[in-house]
């Protein structure tokens, strides 16, 4: 069973990204919008968690990074996609957990 | 007498209404003739992050508001290093926020002082009036 984890909220302010990176499994896609972005940007401890990830795969909602103004801080080997691209990860997994 | 009030800005831009708010609160306060601080920490330092667009998520892009602060007296802005510092962040990717002083010929001074959470703590002490968003 493959399954997309979405988490929106900072990893700052709130345990949700923690929590989802202790629970995703390798082979599970991990979808960073809203304020999620920030977890991906460099220089940060959540970038080097999402760094030492094995398996699992993440991605971010270019948008909502753009609108941040944090596109250009998105730290290598996390992939940016568009609305688009979110609907295909939700058609590609199994399942939707949808961290809040 | 004038007091002196602080916003304390805590949270990111658009996730949450939060940031317009605080925003919106200060510039109808600045009409008062207060003594007006700002200070963003934690997650509220990315409130005065350069190049923000929000075309893509049809919301409206209020970061270019930060940059009138000045017009309206409103130039003690702290922004606290340690939380820039743990987003991998720097002065340099902030708005550069200045304002004119009339006592000394318009002569343009920065807004923005970065300070140490222990320096703001000082700061926040000789408030009069503190309000959290």
């Amino acid at each position: 069973m493959t399954t997309l984890h979405t988490v929106n909220k900072s990893p700052f302010n709130d345990g949700s990204f923690d929590a989802c990176l202790g629970l995703a499994k390798s082979g599970s896609t991990v979808l960073l919008f809203e304020d999620g972005v920030f977890a991906a940007t460099t220089g940060t401890k959540s970038a080097e968690a999402i760094a030492n990830a094995d398996g699992v795969t993440f991605a971010v909602l270019g948008p909502d990074a753009k609108a941040r103004g944090v596109e250009g801080k998105i730290a290598e080997g996390i992939k940016v996609v568009d609305y688009d691209g979110f609907v295909d990860l939700v058609a590609e997994h199994d399942k939707v957990h949808a961290w809040l | 007498m004038a007091k002196r009030f602080m916003y304390m800005n805590t949270k990111a831009p658009y996730g949450t209404v939060y940031a317009l708010e605080s925003l919106e609160v200060v510039l109808i306060g600045a009409a008062f003739e207060q003594d007006v601080s700002l200070a963003f920490i934690g997650d509220g330092v990315y409130q005065l992050l350069k190049g923000q667009d929000t075309q893509g998520i049809g919301m409206k892009n209020f970061s270019p508001t930060y940059a009138a602060l000045g017009d309206y007296d409103v130039n003690k802005i702290y922004v606290e290093k340690e939380s820039l510092e743990e987003r991998g962040l720097s002065l340099d990717d902030l708005q550069h926020l200045v304002w004119e002083d009339e006592d000394e010929d318009w002569a343009e001074k920065d807004s923005i002082r970065l300070v140490s959470r222990s320096e703001l703590a000082d700061v926040i002490d000789d408030q009069d009036v503190i309000l959290s968003f």
